[in-house]
């Protein structure tokens, strides 16, 4: 790609709230149900029904206002987005247009090379999911799954202030840890709780904002990467080739790789909004959005420079436990009186490993953090070695045992009698002279080779730093 | 005819308590007399079978001491409430084959109280109208006729069945819904009681939407003292419709003083209108007579904005309309006429489903919330409806109630005006203000016209003070003291 040409990004979020009912029913909002068993007489539309605001949602929708540092509107209005369509029972979508719950914001995203950006926030509002056709039951008819119909959204609308496809993913994924960390969305994109619209734009840089096309309903953020590359180089070529690009909505195809018009601005609808007269315009107490800011939780980046000032874990190790608060949370219980940087490294790497074999996420891991720090404790009083630890590990995770009767049971205590390493260390030199005598010629590579010996004829128990120590005296002679 | 059916919901209230007849017998009689007039196609479905298990059930619980406000009481239910388990039409041959599994919060409650359902009334399709000519069920013909002529009379509407249902005594009392002037219009046109509570009196759950934001169910019954009855059981606060208003409900029988001596009546000088008949603004004087030999103070006011009412009630309703029409689609329920993609048969299935009234609005309703006309329709009808709504406000600092009359005329004849949707629209004239402004208004049989025809007053209330307009217009009734009986009565047909 010329370098001379600047991208122009900006993010719509959908994230669905993590509560139990949906927007305006009394229905169940979750995830995996059978087609139509979640379903109000409201979601389905059926004549003379109302809508309800339920206040758990407007509860997230505030606190992640704050998190976002974030303007919040004591006076919102719901509006009616009017269109047909079969997924949408009411023919039309409930949601807020003029005037949102929450305004102005921001979210800064670290960049490669370690600086950072400050992306703003244009606004998030609340509004009802569609639901789903099904279109693969017959031939010629489309089914209508109405689960999802209703379901209470977020969407968050960032300002036009990225500039590659990493930062929109540092963005999405900063903003991910943020809703994780208050709770207020799962973020689980496969599930679709989580999903984007990008607007990219190319431009010389300095130059006025060029034509944008939005790219709907991205699911990952390795598919909104490669959508956003795909998309920019695609606009480039339009225009080093002297073509004009179409203001328009396109659709990624994440198998070809490859965005595709599906609407030009001539076929936008006029949605026709106006407020919804079935709800009253939601007015808030400041008193109430003080109190959600005063128990809003400590957000990610804060927590991170904690981490790094507290425990003197590097801002990479940092910014991996602050993703979300359950790993940051487990992470903080494991480190309690523990060598922190000792605890991270088995948060990052391990558990992740044994979670992922045995298919279980961190909240309901066999493992809890306290079991952790068992083991970890064998590792720095030096019962074990790091690497039977990973073993006993792999044990506690299938049998549920803790570290110390495993290690116990298995007879995996480190040896450091130093009588016995003495014998061993004796042992293998009466075994090998001409290594012994390679050795003294100066041949210092051959410790390892001593190493591998004892650490092998001991079943890894044989403490390393003893053995090490040990087979230095005695081959120097 | 049975005597039964002579009775006011008060007299046979109080005539059951005493033992003298009981729910059934009282409900046999008006099974016999949907019957008698189903000439008049007031009732769109007659539940003959319910009516009488509901009835029996009544006697039963009365036979325990269980004794409700309406217990044994049977009435008529305007076929835009939904019915659990009896089919809802709305007037519309869209909602074909429609049956709700759930029942509005206003007829539950009803049922609550121990009344009885006789059936589902004819309307305009979906309220829209003020004839009952919009039905796709064909009109309601009213049980009054001009003198020395046969022609057919509209009953008004859109609450045209069950007015005429009440007139022809087919029904003790019944409910309706009001938008612009639905349960008042053919109160006066059928010369029965029809009263509009403020919004957010009666909740609007399960009841079909038309205008959301001035939809409002109401009684239409024979006299005042059965309007404040029937109201008192219809309406309370309702958690699932979000307009209601979370308020007590008073005593409304209690509030019928007959004393009206500290009051003040205001007579808003732009309701006198270019074209009214001498006949209705002759009624008005006498109406204005009647209250201050009562000794209520009668006050001249100003309500400046009056004229743009009608205008702004035919943007704003339309605009809701068109939005909450949007759900028929022929996907879910209803009517559903097959297409080779799902846009035709969106079209196929509307255009079928839909009368040509509906469609008017429905097209209106878009054209005002499009982009580009927004601005200049919708939200400057807002903001005169706010206008309205502060004239209102600024007059009951100076009164506490309100005469007008209810509609510019008597009821007409079927056919007549409905080539002419604003000669129907001005109908609404002296109802939409108070529509507007989410005001109770009532309307009172008054006189009756030079043709022989039932006129009405109408008397608009301050917010959530029905108690003081039932009381004023319980003094206009006793003054007024109509007693004329339709010519379809009279004849014992």
């Amino acid at each position: 790609m010329a370098g001379d040409w600047e991208i122009v990004i900006g993010l719509e979020v959908h994230a669905q709230i993590t509560v139990k009912a949906k927007l305006f029913s009394g229905a169940a909002a979750a995830f995996g149900a059978q087609p139509n068993e979640q379903v109000s007489l409201v979601d389905a539309g059926m004549p003379g029904m109302l809508p309800v605001l339920n206040g758990a949602v407007v509860r997230h929708a505030v606190r992640t206002g704050l998190a976002l540092g974030a303007v919040i509107n004591l006076h919102s209005v719901f509006a009616r987005k009017n269109y047909f369509y079969p997924d949408m029972p009411q023919g039309y979508q409930i949601s807020q247009y003029e005037l949102p719950i929450v305004g102005e914001g921001e979210l800064t995203i670290e960049l490669a090379d370690g600086g950072t950006r400050t992306v703003g926030i244009e606004r998030l509002h609340l509004e009802q999911d569609a639901c789903k056709s099904l279109h693969y039951q017959h031939p010629n008819k489309s089914y209508i799954d109405l689960n999802r119909s209703g379901v209470a959204l977020m969407e968050i609308v960032s300002k036009p202030d990225m500039r590659s496809a990493a930062e929109a993913a540092a963005y999405v994924t900063k903003l991910r840890a943020i809703l994780r960390t208050i709770g207020s969305c799962d973020g689980n994109m496969q599930e679709g709780s989580l999903r984007c619209d990008a607007n990219v734009s190319v431009r010389r840089p300095g130059a006025s904002l060029g034509l944008r096309c939005e790219i709907k309903n991205l699911n990952s953020i390795r598919f909104m990467r490669d959508a956003i590359e795909y998309e920019a180089a695609r606009q480039i070529a339009v225009i080093e080739a002297g073509g004009k690009v179409a203001q328009e909505t396109r659709l990624y195809d994440p198998d070809s790789g490859e965005t595709r018009s599906m609407r030009s601005k001539e076929d936008e609808q006029d949605y026709r909004y106006f407020s919804d007269p079935d709800l009253l315009p939601l007015n808030l107490d400041q008193s109430y959005v003080d109190e959600l800011r005063d128990t809003l939780p400590e957000l990610p980046d804060a927590r991170k420079q904690r981490f790094m000032a507290d425990h003197g874990l590097s801002s990479y190790d940092s910014s991996l436990l602050v993703a979300d608060r359950e790993t940051a949370d487990y992470f903080e219980a494991v480190a309690d009186g523990r060598d922190a940087k000792l605890a991270a490294n088995w948060v990052i790497s391990e558990m992740p490993a044994q979670l992922n074999r045995t298919g279980n996420a961190l909240a309901c891991s066999p493992v809890a953090a306290d079991a952790l720090g068992g083991l970890i404790d064998l590792i720095a009083d030096g019962t074990i070695s790091n690497s039977i630890a990973k073993d006993v590990l792999s044990d506690m995770f299938d049998s549920g045992k803790p570290a110390a009767a495993i290690v116990k049971e298995r007879g995996l205590e480190q040896v450091s009698d130093s009588g016995a390493l003495e014998a061993a260390v004796a042992k293998v030199m009466t075994d090998n002279p001409e290594r012994v005598a390679d050795y003294r010629a100066g041949n210092n590579k051959l410790l390892g080779w001593f190493m591998g010996q004892i650490m092998q004829a001991s079943q890894g128990k044989a403490n390393p730093q003893l053995v090490n120590q040990l087979l230095r005296e005695k081959l120097a002679g | 005819m049975s005597e039964l059916t002579q009775l006011t919901l008060a007299q046979a209230r109080d005539a059951m308590a005493a033992g003298e007849f009981s729910a059934v017998e009282l409900t046999d009689a008006y099974i016999a007399a949907m019957e008698a007039v189903r000439g008049l196609n007031c009732y769109l479905l007659e539940t003959a079978g319910r009516a009488r298990d509901m009835a029996a059930a009544s006697d039963a619980r009365r036979a325990k001491g269980d004794v409700g406000a309406l217990e044994g009481v049977p009435l008529a239910v305007k076929d835009l409430f939904c019915t659990a388990g009896v089919p809802t039409t709305a007037g519309s041959h869209i909602l074909d084959g429609f049956t709700p599994v759930y029942e509005s919060t206003v007829t539950r409650n009803l049922w609550d109280a121990g009344a009885v359902m006789l059936g589902k009334t004819n309307l305009d399709e979906f309220a829209m109208g003020s004839s009952n000519m919009t039905s796709y069920f064909g009109p309601v013909t009213n049980p009054w006729q001009r003198r020395g002529d046969a022609a057919k009379l509209v009953p008004g509407g859109s609450s045209g069945g069950s007015a005429a249902a009440v007139a022809a005594r087919a029904a003790l009392a019944a409910i309706g819904t009001d938008t612009g002037g639905s349960i008042r219009q053919p109160g006066a046109f059928t010369g029965i009681v029809g009263m509009k509570p403020t919004y957010g009196r009666c909740s609007r759950w399960g009841v079909v939407a038309f205008a959301s934001s001035l939809d409002q169910a109401g009684p239409m019954t024979h006299d005042v003292r059965d309007a404040a009855i029937l109201l008192g059981a219809m309406a309370g606060h309702d958690a699932r419709d979000s307009t209601s208003m979370d308020r007590a409900v008073p005593d409304f029988e209690a509030a019928l003083s007959g004393d009206i001596r500290s009051l003040r009546i205001g007579i808003p000088r732009q309701y006198v209108m270019d074209g009214t008949p001498p006949e209705i603004d002759a009624l008005w004087r006498q109406g204005i007579e009647w209250m201050r030999q009562a000794g209520a103070t009668i006050v001249d006011i100003d309500l400046p904005h009056t004229k743009y009412a009608l205008p702004t009630y035919y943007i704003v309703a339309p605009a809701e309309a068109s939005s909450n029409l949007a759900r028929y689609d022929g996907v879910r329920y209803g009517l559903r006429v097959a297409g080779d993609s799902i846009q035709e048969m969106y079209e196929n299935t509307r255009g079928e489903g839909f009368g040509p009234e509906v469609k008017r609005r429905i097209l209106i309703g878009a054209y005002v919330l499009s982009a580009g006309y927004y601005d200049a329709y919708y939200l400057k009808a807002q903001k005169v409806r706010t206008r309205i709504a502060d004239d209102f406000h600024a007059a009951w600092e100076k009164v506490d109630t309100i005469l007008t009359p209810t509609t510019p005329g008597p009821a007409f004849a079927q056919g007549e005006k409905m080539d002419d949707p604003i000669a129907m629209y001005l109908n609404d004239i002296f109802t939409v203000p108070a529509s507007m402004a989410g005001l109770p208004a009532i309307s009172v049989p008054a006189g009756l016209s030079a043709e022989g025809l039932p006129l009405g007053l109408h008397l608009i209330g301050r917010p959530f003070d029905e108690e003081t307009l039932f009381r004023v217009a319980g003094v206009l009734e006793d003054a007024a003291g109509f007693d004329a009986r339709p010519a379809l009565m009279a004849k014992g047909a």
